[in-house]
C-alpha cells in the first residue's frame, strides 16, 4: 500500500525536478541576462525611477516601431540606407577589384603606387570626411563616394593577396595555351584568387554597412536609418534612437549573414 | 599554391594592417649577403626603393602643377607647399600639439577602460562555460551594435562632453579585446590542460603557469586591434561633437575652408595612424617570439 502512494509521489518529484531543471536551463542561459534587463527597465519607468521624459521603456519602442511600419517611414528608411550601401559598396568592390589586380600583375605599377597607397590607407576613414563633403557637397554622392572608400581597402589587399598568391606554374600553362589577357583574367587569375576576393568582398559588404551609418550622420540629409535615428536624437525621441539602434544591428546581422552565405556558394565550384 | 586568406580580424578598414608574413632575422640576412642572390635581392630592394619614391614624387609634382596652372581651383585641392607650411604653422604655433595631447589624453583614458573591461569579460567567458553561457548572447547583441550605432543614444544619455568621447573609445576597444581574449583562451590545447592535470596544478598555477602564456599572443592582438578600434572611433567622435582634439581641427579648418589644414591634419592622422600600427606590430612580434603560437 504505501508502496503504492510512494510511487506516483516520486514519479511527480522526478517531474518536478525535470521541470525545475528545465527552467533553470532555460533561464539560466544567455536570455536571462537581456529578459532581465528589459524587465527591470520597463519596471524602473513606470516606477518612475528613470526620467521618462529620457527614457523611452522597451515597450514604447515597440510602439514606434509599429507607428513607423503603418506610416511606411521605417521602410523608406531601410531602403533609402540599402540602396546607397549597395551603390557604394558596388563602386568600391569594382574599383578595389580592379586596382588590386593591376598592382599584384604588374611590378613596376605596385612599385609607384603600392607604398603610396599603404600610406594613404593608414589615414583613419572618417578622416575623409571633411575632403569628401568639399568635394562631392552633402548629399547622396558624398554618402556613396565616403562608402565606396570604406568598401575599396578590404578589396583591394585581399585582391592583391589572393592574386600574388597565384602560382606562377599557373600563369606559365596559359602563355603556352596562348590565352589572350582577357582569358587569362577569367580562366586562371580570378578563380585561382576567388577564395580571397571573397574574403575580402564579404569584410566589404560588413564595413559598407558602418560606413553607410557613418555616412548617414556625417552628411545628414534625406532618409536612412542613420540620418532617423539623428532626428530622434535632436527630438530627443529616445524611443526612435532605441529603434534605429535595433535596425542597425540586425540589419547588419543580416548582411553579415547574407554575405557570408555569397562566400560560400562562391566558392562551392572548388569542392565540386 | 600558397594563397594567404586574409584573417576577417586581421584586416579592417577600421583596422587596416594586415600582419607582417615572418619576422626577418638579421643575422640570417647578414650571411646571405656574398651570394649572387643577395645581391640581386639588393638590386630589387633599391629598385622598388626608387620606385616608392617616384611615384608620390610623381603625382606631388602633378599636383603641384594642376594648381599652379589653375587646372583645379584652389578652393578644391589647395597646393601640396600650402598644405606643408600650413602643417609647419600647426607644429610651431603649439595648436598641433595641444590638440593632439588632448586626443591621446582621450584614447589612451577611453582604451584603458575598454580593454580592461574587455580582458575581465573574455576572461570570464573563455575560462568558465557557464558565464559564457549566462553573457555570451548579451555580449552579442552589444558587440552586434557598431559604436556609431551607440552614439545617438550616448549622445541622449551623456550629452555630448568628456564621458562621450570616453564611452564611445571604450566600447571600440571593448568588442574585439573581448573576442580574442574569449578566443584565446579557448584555443589553448587540450593536452597542455591533461600535462597540468598531471601535475596536479592547482587552477592558479593552471592560470598563471599554462593559460595566460598559451593564450598571450591571441589576446595581444586583441588588444592591437582594440587601439587601432580606438583611434578610429576618436577620430569619428572629434567629427561630430568635439571642441577640441584632432577631429576638432578639422572640422574647424574646414567650417574656415582652409583646405590646407584640413588636409595637413590627415597627414598627421595618417602618421599617427601608421606609427601606432608599426610599434604595436613591432610589439607583436616580440611577444610571438617570446611566447610563440600562431597569430589568430
Amino acid at each position: 500500500m504505501t508502496d503504492q502512494r510512494a510511487k506516483p509521489k516520486a514519479v511527480s518529484r522526478s517531474l518536478q525536478q525535470r521541470l525545475i531543471r528545465r527552467f533553470a536551463r532555460y533561464f539560466g542561459s544567455g536570455l536571462t541576462l537581456p529578459l532581465l534587463i528589459l524587465a527591470s527597465w520597463e519596471v524602473a519607468i513606470h516606477a518612475r525611477l528613470l526620467d521618462s521624459r529620457l527614457w523611452a521603456s522597451p515597450g514604447a519602442v515597440i510602439v514606434a516601431l509599429i507607428a513607423q511600419v503603418k506610416d511606411g517611414e521605417l521602410f523608406d528608411d531601410v531602403a533609402a540606407s540599402l540602396q546607397r550601401d549597395l551603390s557604394g559598396f558596388v563602386i568600391g568592390a569594382v574599383i578595389g577589384l580592379s586596382v588590386g589586380i593591376v598592382l599584384a600583375r604588374s611590378r613596376l605599377i605596385d612599385g609607384l603606387l603600392g607604398p603610396l597607397l599603404n600610406g594613404v590607407k593608414q589615414i583613419a576613414i572618417f578622416a575623409w570626411v571633411p575632403l569628401i563633403s568639399i568635394w562631392c557637397g552633402h548629399d547622396e554622392p558624398a554618402k556613396i563616394a565616403f562608402i565606396a572608400l570604406a568598401v575599396f581597402f578590404p578589396v583591394m589587399l585581399n585582391t592583391y593577396d589572393g592574386v600574388r598568391g597565384i602560382d606562377s606554374r599557373h600563369f606559365e600553362v596559359a602563355r603556352v595555351l596562348g590565352l589572350n589577357r582577357w582569358q587569362r583574367l577569367r580562366y586562371v587569375i580570378l578563380p585561382a584568387a576567388m577564395p580571397a576576393i571573397a574574403t575580402g568582398i564579404r569584410l566589404a559588404l560588413i564595413y559598407a554597412w558602418l560606413a553607410t551609418i557613418g555616412a548617414e550622420y556625417f552628411f545628414a540629409s534625406g532618409a536612412g536609418v542613420g540620418s532617423s535615428m539623428n532626428d530622434g536624437r535632436e527630438q530627443f525621441r529616445m524611443d526612435l534612437v532605441l529603434l534605429g539602434m535595433t535596425m542597425i544591428g540586425g540589419i547588419g546581422f543580416l548582411l553579415n549573414v547574407v554575405a557570408g552565405r555569397v562566400e560560400n556558394w562562391a566558392l562551392q565550384w572548388r569542392d565540386g | 599554391v600558397t594563397i594567404r586568406i586574409a584573417d576577417p580580424s586581421s584586416q579592417d578598414i577600421f583596422c587596416p594592417h594586415p600582419l607582417p608574413a615572418a619576422i626577418p632575422d638579421p643575422r640570417k640576412e647578414q650571411a646571405d649577403a656574398p651570394t649572387p642572390l643577395a645581391a640581386q635581392a639588393r638590386r630589387e630592394r633599391v629598385y622598388r626603393l626608387f620606385l616608392a619614391i617616384l611615384g608620390p614624387l610623381a603625382l606631388l609634382l602633378l599636383w603641384h602643377f594642376a594648381v599652379r596652372w589653375a587646372l583645379l581651383p584652389v578652393q578644391i585641392l589647395p597646393a601640396p607647399e600650402a598644405v606643408a607650411r600650413s602643417l609647419v604653422d600647426l607644429a610651431t604655433s603649439g595648436r598641433l600639439a595641444s590638440n593632439l595631447a588632448i586626443s591621446v589624453r582621450r584614447v589612451a583614458l577611453g582604451f584603458l577602460i575598454g580593454a580592461g573591461a574587455g580582458l575581465l569579460l573574455g576572461s570570464a567567458m573563455g575560462l568558465s562555460a557557464k558565464a559564457d553561457r549566462f553573457l555570451r548572447p548579451t555580449f552579442l547583441v552589444i558587440s552586434q551594435i557598431p559604436v556609431l550605432g551607440w552614439l545617438p543614444f550616448l549622445m541622449l544619455l551623456l550629452g555630448i562632453g568628456e564621458a562621450l568621447k570616453i564611452v564611445i573609445i571604450a566600447k571600440a576597444a571593448f568588442t574585439p579585446v573581448t573576442l580574442n581574449t574569449l578566443n584565446g583562451f579557448r584555443a589553448v590545447p587540450s593536452h597542455y590542460l591533461e600535462v597540468a592535470r598531471i601535475y596536479r596544478f592547482s587552477p592558479w598555477q593552471l592560470l598563471g603557469k599554462v593559460m595566460l602564456p598559451a593564450a598571450f599572443p591571441p589576446i595581444f592582438t586583441g588588444l592591437r586591434y582594440g587601439l587601432t578600434h580606438s583611434w578610429l572611433s576618436l577620430v569619428a567622435v572629434e567629427l561630430l561633437a568635439s571642441t577640441e582634439g584632432v577631429g576638432y581641427l578639422m572640422v574647424w579648418s574646414r567650417q574656415l575652408f582652409q583646405l590646407d589644414t584640413m588636409i595637413a591634419m590627415m597627414v598627421v592622422i595618417g602618421v599617427i595612424g601608421y606609427l601606432m600600427d608599426r610599434l604595436l606590430s613591432a610589439a607583436e612580434a616580440l611577444v610571438l617570439r617570446r611566447y610563440g603560437g600562431s597569430v589568430t
